[in-house]
């Protein structure tokens, strides 16, 4: 069932540029829909359109079915944590969860209940006496869930919430976002220029940019079959390696950025685009290391990045951009040196040359998913 | 072994100490150097003379102002005594009492009205604040034309609508109040842009979290709007209730005292008394009365005041 639906939605301040352009989107009761995209995209302005804080400057967006375009914030039925928190500095975390309660004017006990419940629910029991400014900003960011949490509100729209926080807090408030929000059932709008948060919660991603959609799916989807450049460098860490390739037939040949040249087998030839100029991209983790044997090309490296478990290797520019592998295990490699790769054809996303929009994806994918499946 | 280890140790810290005292010494100075200017400035126009009025109330004077008998606290017996001084203390408090309350929700007011989004409300917040920029003897000259008696506005207006004319600054009921009310406007512009200033320093999303949950104007005034602007408030009721107490130049232009004493507030007696009359040992004695009771005042103020501000 649809909660949420965006109808031609548009937002404009001056009245001549859109900085949110023609959007349709729909979102399902229960889903964790998180909007992602680089800073100034549009995608906090989209939030509070749909809060009701921002005046919808085109198109039709209906909550429930029913159409809320005219609806102040109050009567949406929703919840909202802001990335600022947006606590109440004066109050104690007791009367800032209670806050809401109060002003619909829910009787005392009822108040109680639901306060008891909900900050059991999210640890807060021993803070409630406190305020803000004695907590830490993780146990701000839980005041500010346990608000969103305590007015039941079936729909939760989320600003960001994780930006304040250090990484190893990040990613501890991923999953319990996450645990909350299907325990309880909520229909999550999740707003986040980071795409590894994107990617671990969401159950499906809209990636924005300049105001408008790039892609809607799910976040593996996104990965393997991105709809254009934008989306493949955006999503994925480190991004994808992008390249001009020209295909030459006759030679049974592509070329990438003028250096790296591949040979295609009869399969290849029927797999990939005919297209003659195209633009490629191949995931860090599909430049595999090789042997002498078994290498399609030799590139220089000029940065090593040692994660520990896995190795980030950076090579020589390509095209303007520096091309990155991700190779499991640690790799003791030495700057300048030329290293043996191995890459395949079938690894490769095409896309157009001219508009950057996906030709085919990495047909590679497509085989292994189907063995997953088989097995 | 320990003893050997622990000598240059100690020589060391020594040597760290003499160091450090003589870069300390070095700070000092330096600071000293810099708190000069204002050292100076502040010798002589605030501390020399509150030490010579201080000084001056234990003495009779001549009308030069020079010392003549030492009378110790015979001053203070007198104007504590006198009906007019007490009369002046009892006016003064009637004053602060009318105006600070009166400015501070006037201003209050207008400055959430003046905070909304609204095109065009810079015109607005620069007519709210304007007072600011008028000399209070250009709007007691303002203020002396609508009291005026026969072609005033105000007695225009009561004409109008059939009512006797009132003596706004003749008529001793009615003279406190309507300095009271000009004052009232002449401190508007000043309270009106600090407390818009301290609105305007809330964070809008506490204001926008409280839209969603439901929150009326009223709700959000007195929870969100009041409580954050506690700080900005206290700082404006310190300030007004001094300035109130030290309030002067519309005495003089709108009534001069009169009529019957009835707005002879603490200052303008101070100064009739040492101007006028060359007493200055009892109007210094005036002056340390009033300093003292602004000093009451403002601790008080701290004291209780300070525990129900919340700052950041």
């Amino acid at each position: 069932m649809k909660h949420v639906e965006l109808m031609d939605i548009s937002k404009s301040y001056d009245k001549q540029t859109n900085v949110l352009d023609e959007i349709n989107l729909s979102i399902n009761k229960g889903e964790f829909f998180v909007l992602v995209g680089p800073s100034g995209c549009g995608k906090s302005t989209l939030l509070r359109m749909v809060a009701g804080l921002e005046e919808i400057t085109g198109g039709v967006l209906k909550l429930n079915d029913e159409v809320a375009n005219h609806l102040p914030p109050k009567n949406r039925n929703l919840s909202m944590v802001f990335q600022n928190y947006a606590l109440y500095p004066h109050l104690t975390v007791e009367q800032n969860i209670l806050f809401g309660l109060d002003v619909k004017r829910v009787n005392k006990k009822e108040q109680k209940r639901r306060l008891m419940e909900t900050a059991e629910m999210i640890g807060l029991s021993e803070l409630l006496k406190r305020k803000p400014k004695e907590l830490s900003g993780g146990q701000r960011q839980r005041v500010a869930l346990a608000r969103s949490v305590v007015s039941e509100a079936p729909l939760c729209l989320m600003d960001e919430p994780l930006s304040n926080l250090d990484a190893k807090l990040r990613a501890h408030m991923r999953v319990e976002i996450r645990r909350l929000q299907r325990k309880l059932g909520l229909t999550m709008i999740y707003v986040t220029h980071d795409q590894v948060e994107a990617m671990t919660m969401g159950d499906r991603i809209m990636v924005l940019n300049d105001g408008k959609v790039q892609q809607v799916g799910k976040p593996i989807t996104l990965y393997n079959e991105p709809a254009n450049t934008f989306v493949a460098s955006f999503i994925g860490s480190p991004k994808m390696n992008m390249g001009k390739a020209e295909l030459f037939v006759e030679n049974r040949q592509i070329k990438v950025e003028d250096k790296l040249t591949f040979h295609l087998s009869p399969s290849d030839l029927i797999h990939i685009p005919a297209d003659k100029k195209t633009m490629i991209g191949i995931r860090a983790e599909h430049i595999y290391p090789a042997t002498e044997q078994d290498a399609t090309n030799y590139l220089e490296v000029v940065g090593v990045e040692q994660l520990g478990n896995e190795t980030i290797i950076v090579f020589e520019e390509l095209g303007g951009h520096l091309w990155n592998a991700k190779w499991p295990g640690q790799w003791a490699i030495n700057l300048g040196d030329k290293v043996p790769v191995n890459i395949s054809v079938q690894n490769f996303c095409f896309f157009d040359a001219e508009n950057g929009q996906l030709i085919q994806p990495a047909y590679q994918e497509q085989n292994q998913e189907q063995e997953v499946i088989a097995q | 072994m320990n003893t050997e280890s622990a000598m240059p140790f100690e020589y060391n810290q020594v040597h760290f100490e003499e160091l450090k005292k003589q870069q300390r010494k070095k700070v000092f100075l330096k600071g000293l150097l810099f708190l000069l200017p204002s050292l100076l400035l502040f010798s002589i126009f605030i501390f020399y003379p509150m030490i010579r009025t201080v000084y001056l109330s234990f003495f009779l004077t001549n009308q030069a102002g020079i010392t003549t008998v030492f009378v110790g606290m015979q001053n203070y017996i007198d104007i504590f005594t006198s009906p007019i001084f007490m009369k002046s203390l009892t006016s003064t408090f009637l004053f602060v009492l009318f105006t600070v309350p009166g400015t501070i929700i006037v201003s209050l007011f207008l400055a959430v009205i003046a905070n909304e989004k609204i095109k065009g409300i810079g015109f607005f917040r620069m007519i709210f604040s304007s007072t600011m920029g008028v000399s209070v003897a250009a709007a007691s000259v303002f203020w002396l034309f609508l009291f005026h008696p026969s072609i005033g506005f105000f007695n225009k207006i009561l004409v109008t609508f059939g009512f006797d004319k009132i003596g706004w600054l003749t008529n001793p009921e009615w003279a406190l109040a309507s300095v009271s009310l000009s004052t009232i406007w002449m401190n508007i512009g000043f309270t009106f842009l600090i407390i818009l200033g301290g609105l305007q320093s809330i964070d809008s999303h506490l204001y926008e979290s409280a839209n969603i949950d439901g929150a009326g104007f009223f709700y959000k005034l007195r929870r969100i709007t009041i409580p954050m602007l506690s700080p900005t408030l206290f700082f404006v009721v310190t300030v007004s209730i001094i300035n109130s107490f030290q309030t002067f130049g519309q005495i003089d232009m709108l009534t001069k005292g009169g009529p019957s004493n009835e707005t002879n507030l603490i200052v303008y007696s101070i100064y009739r008394e040492a101007f006028v009359n060359y007493q200055y040992g009892t109007a210094s004695a005036q002056a340390v009365i009033l300093f003292i009771i602004i000093l009451i005042m403002t601790v008080i103020q701290f004291k209780l005041g300070e525990r129900k501000v919340h700052y950041q």
